[in-house]
């Protein structure tokens, strides 16, 4: 075995063990930053994980007349991000699939997410599940040519569109971080982080008014185990969001070598930057208020001309 | 400075005058519009201070500062004293529904950024260089600016996107000769500036003649 496939084995098990027992810490972190601003206690950052266990001990129950792909689609969208989590470049730069840890694999494994969730919300029948799942796919089919696009621009720099040759790229060429072309996409894929997360100002993640929520209008009708899950593949998500972010545009501190330092290093470095932008978002949340729904293509397609402008800059200015 | 972090410099401060332009087709606010054509005074003063650094030309520095002081002070203030008058009335503050809905108008400005760099392709390949490299950059912030002109009802919104122009074609100047001389500099500004306050005082002769200065309204001639 060479000494790049067991750095991404061994790398790829780490991360994927650092993100599902981290994400919901990293939205206890969330929460309590923006208690803090706003003036509360807050209910410390382990509170999630102590809901997780409580939702699990519960005993499972499914609304009548739901088949199975409300059953299925928990489980489903918890799968899919624990790839995403294994092969993405988070804690070492090396991955266990290499062929995988592809910009457009990625970004799809994480739309199929999405759609395992959508489809449950319609499998309810309920008037709450289609409307949020209909939201939630406007928001997806706006989103994802974004994402995509931006994250691309990052790709013809490397000249490869797989995402840890992307971020070897960054490591051997520090000054590009600053181009107009880094920037613009940065920018874009935080708009994106944004909608694809339910934040504010597309969705608010606290609410449960029937008007405006997206998410949760979706997930309404799980309860017990499997709320758990999809509240676990909800946070796992975010981390997987603000790892690719943290990752593509600040990529210090990850492993390149297999060694029990280098992969420690790798892992501080990612729960630190993940914890920062996490903590960030929820800071700049408190100044924001939602916008219509109406609004958000409008912010979308903004930030889809950011990305676009990323690729024209980094064809025409490079 | 060394040629790596000349063209990096150079290649940011374009980047933040298109994306200064391209913010004003995003925002409504009247009075954030303004703030945002006054940052991209800077970032063009900016721009040209990062040419006058490479070229070591102390007249391109001169040039530099004027361009700070007229495009990021003195023109935004003035349009900003003709929003100050528009506040006192009934008028709305924002541009309520542009001809073209914000989503569309985005889409519209890629478009056109796409386009100018298809047409300033024979321009940039007759001396290719850093700054000419730029050039397309000055030409869709002077398309985005023809653009709002077309589009946006608000006489404000309509200032805003003569000056979007006007400054897309003094960075294509520059990025492409590297400063055309002090006194035609200079006459440029002052013209500029002229226009603008010709252009304030009929904002407010249309608002006491009107009650507000939505430009559909002006569809008929009189004697």
């Amino acid at each position: 075995m060479t000494d790049s496939t067991t750095l991404g084995l061994v790398g790829g098990l780490l991360q994927a063990v650092v993100i599902v027992a981290g994400a919901p810490l990293l939205v206890g972190l969330m929460r309590q930053v923006r208690a803090r601003m706003e003036g509360r206690v807050g209910a410390g950052i382990t509170q999630p994980w102590r809901d997780l266990r409580k939702q699990f001990r519960k005993e499972p129950i499914t609304p009548r007349g739901t088949s199975e792909v409300f059953r299925a689609a928990p489980v489903a969208m918890v799968a899919i991000t624990l790839v995403v989590a294994a092969i993405a470049p988070f804690v070492t730069a090396a991955s266990p699939l290499p062929g995988v840890a592809d910009l457009f694999v990625v970004v799809a494994l994480l739309a199929t997410g999405t759609v395992a969730i959508a489809l449950a919300g319609i499998d309810t029948g309920t008037a709450f599940g289609g409307m949020g799942a209909s939201r939630e796919t406007t928001i997806l089919a706006l989103v994802e040519p974004t994402a995509l696009v931006a994250i691309f621009a990052l790709s013809v720099r490397a000249g490869s569109t797989n995402l840890s040759a992307i971020v070897d790229s960054t490591l051997a060429e520090p000054s590009a971080v600053l181009s107009p072309a880094a920037l613009l996409a940065a920018a874009a894929l935080v708009l994106v982080i944004v909608a694809e997360t339910g934040r504010l100002p597309v969705d608010n993640p606290a609410t449960h008014l029937e008007l405006t929520m997206v998410h949760e209008a979706m997930v309404l009708e799980y309860a017990g185990p499997d709320l758990a899950l999809i509240e676990l593949g909800s946070a796992m998500r975010s981390a997987v969001y603000l790892g690719l972010l943290a990752n593509l545009f600040v990529p210090w501190g990850i492993a390149t070598e297999a060694g029990v330092l280098a992969l420690l290093v790798g892992v501080v470095a990612f729960v630190v930057k993940v914890g920062v932008l996490g903590a960030a978002l929820a800071a700049a949340e408190v100044f924001l208020a939602k916008v219509r729904l109406f609004r958000v293509p409008e912010l979308l397609a903004g930030s889809f001309l950011l990305a676009l402008l990323a690729v024209t800059a980094s064809y025409v200015l490079a | 400075m060394s040629d790596t972090a000349y063209v990096q410099l150079l290649n940011l401060t374009a980047g933040a005058v298109l994306l200064c332009a391209v913010l004003v087709l995003w925002r409504r606010e009247l009075a954030v519009i303004i703030r945002l054509f006054a940052a991209q005074g800077v970032a063009l003063a900016a721009l040209i201070a990062v040419l006058a650094w490479h070229e070591g030309s102390p007249e391109l520095a001169v040039l530099a500062a004027g361009v700070a002081v007229l495009r990021a002070g003195v023109l935004p203030a003035v349009l900003r004293r003709a929003l100050g008058t528009a506040r006192e009335g009934t008028e709305p503050v924002r541009e309520v529904r542009p001809v073209v809905n914000v989503a569309a108008s985005l889409l519209a400005a890629a478009l056109l950024t796409l386009l100018a760099f298809a047409v300033s392709r024979p321009i940039v390949e007759l001396a290719p260089s850093p700054a000419t490299q730029a050039v397309p950059i000055g030409m869709a912030v002077v398309l985005i600016g023809f653009f709002v002109l077309v589009t946006r009802r608000r006489a404000v919104s309509h200032l805003v996107g003569f000056l979007l122009m006007d400054n897309g074609i003094t960075a294509v100047g520059f990025l492409t000769t590297a400063g055309i001389g002090l006194i035609v500099e200079v006459g440029v500004a002052l013209d500029v500036l002229l226009a603008l306050l010709v252009l304030q005082v009929l904002t407010g002769r249309m608002r006491e003649a009107f009650g507000n200065t939505d430009l559909d309204e002006l569809r008929e001639l009189h004697d």
